[in-house]
């Protein structure tokens, strides 16, 4: 498969902090790239630079084996963590200004009809919903028939239900053969919607892979949830990996069986327990020691 | 590249249209001033004025009895062609030479010339009564008159530094300057998109007010129509492009808007949008001809009140010509996209 985009050793460094320090990784066509990482990781910078939008202190961005220029601008379609648009300007207007832009255009109809546009092309920008207007912005990045598309926090402050929502938007575009770089610290969006991650934090890049070979690779056991207030046993007991938090403990253990015979024989209450298999969110704080949306 | 500058172009014009607010105060507020000062000044003023033509500051008021005039104004004037055309716009109700062969000029339509000269004529026989007359012919200029090219260029000033440059920076602030950035379009492109939109809604707005005033105020207007067009057509271009220079870079509106003030005030007060600098120092005209409002005044003036015509305002033409490329260049050179 193909490489449609690559970052060479990119720095960016800001008067006092290191922003991106030497962030390499490529991105094959048609499949969904993830960057994960906690607020201030530097992800949005490095997508930035990517886009073209902020200058990298060093290093290149290649698109397609090029160094990325006028053809990657006509080819890429971009949606900022936060946009605004102009007022007084209806949902139509805007896409038909942003398509002008364009040399590449997509079929208008086809964009307002995948991102369920159709009843709000009459109405004043001013006027949409959070979902709405994620939903406009995404159409916005749709319209030059993008090969690769770059969707930065595109679902943060909706309600689920618009989240839900959205990530089949997202999917559907894929379906349709478009690359998509994503950049989110929502752990389950990226396990729902990306084919590769990697995770950043202070400016580097911490891992990188499928999410499913990653967990796998990392982890050959399960996770027995707990309410703190349940668990009344001695900690230091157990032989497997314990995490306490504030209100929550998590045992990762190999042996459900024998661990939860444990449990029961040191008068834990149960009936709140949970079992789960570790996610990302898990990774990355074996990786890092804190939380993903810290 | 001229899909992109027309698609810009296009969408500013509509959000424009659409803001009601912003729309009523460019047309409201230039017609409530116009009606405002016709009002005003509708009655004449009771005071005569006349010139004394002399290189001397002070009026020795022993030289001739007629000096000794009780609610004459007598002002010294020095340059004789420049006070000539006051007398023939009514502006000085007479010019006077005590000099070697007394001379004195009238206009003889103007009512209150009618007065100063019996006045003049009474205090004569008391003198020597050699004192020639000359006639000056011509209509008169009332404040109105004067004072509608101010009006107008003020609000074109207001609307094309605040109206670009603080859009502008609204654009960087917000994120929408960032998000073309995203796209083909390039700076030049975007700055021409928002110059051609601003002066197309100038020279409709500024056309219309004028003819608005020219029929119910009966506005002077000696010069070519044509003319004054192409003065306002490269006037609006030089303000415009100001406008965006102010806003190349800055992604704070109250910096904006305290750099907008900056640059509005003195051109208000110096460029003699109210009032003339005739009769001011060299200094201040020198420090007025920096902006490009004083020139778009000048040449107005001269074509609506002395009938001037393409050659006698082209120096003006030129400097605001000058103007437009030194600020439009500057600007599109310096131009931000986002704050960094």
């Amino acid at each position: 498969m193909k490489i449609a985009l690559e970052a060479r050793n990119l720095v960016k460094q800001y008067p006092g902090v290191l922003a991106v320090s030497d962030v390499s990784f490529a991105v094959r066509e048609g499949i969904c790239f993830g960057l994960l990482g906690p607020n201030g990781a530097g992800k949005t910078t490095t997508v930035e630079i990517m886009e073209g939008v902020t200058p990298a202190t060093s290093g290149a961005v290649w698109y397609y084996g090029s160094p990325a220029g006028k053809r990657f601008r006509e080819e890429a379609g971009i949606q900022f963590q936060s946009t605004a648009l102009q007022d007084y300007i209806t949902v139509g207007e805007t896409l038909e200004m942003f398509r002008s832009l364009y040399d590449r255009k997509a079929d208008l109809g086809h964009v307002i009809e995948q991102c369920s546009l159709g009843d709000l092309l009459n109405r004043d920008n001013r006027k949409l919903s959070g979902g709405q207007r994620q939903r406009l912005l995404l159409a916005v990045a749709l319209v030059n028939r993008p090969r690769l598309i770059f969707l930065d926090e595109p679902t943060t402050g909706l309600d689920p239900q618009a989240r839900r929502n959205f990530w089949e938007l997202v999917k559907r575009i894929l379906g349709e053969g478009t690359t998509v770089i994503l950049t989110t610290h929502y752990m389950e969006e990226a396990e729902i919607l990306c084919d590769e991650i990697a995770i950043m934090d202070s400016g580097k890049i911490m891992i990188q892979g499928a999410p499913k070979d990653l967990l796998h690779k990392h982890y050959k056991n399960v996770i027995i949830e707990l309410p703190l207030d349940d668990f009344s046993g001695d900690l230091s007991r157990h032989q497997h990996r314990i995490l306490q938090t504030q209100h929550v403990i998590e045992i990762e253990t190999n042996d459900v069986n024998e661990s939860l015979r444990e449990l029961a024989s040191s008068a834990t209450g149960l009936n709140r327990m949970k079992i789960r298999q570790p996610n990302l969110e898990d990774l990355f704080l074996d990786l890092t020691g804190h939380s993903l949306r810290a | 590249m001229l899909s992109r500058i027309y698609a810009i172009f296009r969408a500013r014009n509509l959000e424009f249209v659409r803001d009601r607010g912003s729309m009523s105060w460019n047309l409201i507020l230039p017609i409530a001033l116009m009606f405002g000062l016709s009002f005003i000044f509708s009655n004449e003023r009771a005071e005569y004025t006349v010139g004394v033509l002399q290189t001397d500051a002070e009026i020795v008021v022993s030289r001739h009895p007629f000096l000794d005039t009780r609610y004459i104004e007598f002002v010294t004037v020095t340059d004789r062609d420049q006070a000539l055309r006051k007398v023939s716009r009514h502006q000085l109700d007479m010019l006077i030479d005590f000099g070697i062969e007394p001379h004195y000029w009238v206009n003889p339509d103007s009512p209150k010339g009618y007065f100063v000269e019996f006045a003049l004529l009474q205090s004569d026989e008391a003198g020597d009564g050699k004192i020639v007359k000359s006639q000056v012919e011509g209509d008169a200029v009332r404040y109105v008159d004067w004072v509608l090219p101010g009006i107008l260029g003020m609000n074109m000033m207001f609307s094309c530094l605040f109206g670009v440059g603080y859009v502008v920076v609204r654009y960087r602030k917000n994120g929408f300057l960032k998000r073309l950035r995203a796209t083909p379009l390039r700076s030049i492109e975007f700055v021409i998109a928002q110059v051609a939109s601003r002066l197309i809604l100038i020279l409709a707005f500024t056309s219309f007010i004028f003819a608005g005033t020219i029929f119910f105020l009966d506005i002077r207007v000696d010069g070519s129509y044509l003319l004054l067009f192409l003065v306002l057509f490269i006037g609006a271009i030089s303000l415009i492009s100001l406008g965006l220079l102010i806003a190349a870079r800055v992604t704070s509106e109250e910096l904006a808007g305290g750099l907008l003030n900056m640059v509005t005030w003195p051109m208000m007060m110096l460029s003699g949008v109210w009032f003339s600098l005739e009769a001011a120092s060299d200094w201040v005209r020198d420090v007025a001809s920096i902006f490009p409002l004083t020139h778009i005044l000048n040449a107005a003036r001269a074509i609506m009140l002395d009938g001037a015509g393409f050659a006698e305002i082209l120096s003006q033409l030129i400097t605001l010509i000058i103007m437009s490329i030194v600020f439009l260049g500057l600007g599109a050179f310096t131009f931000r996209w986002h704050p960094r």
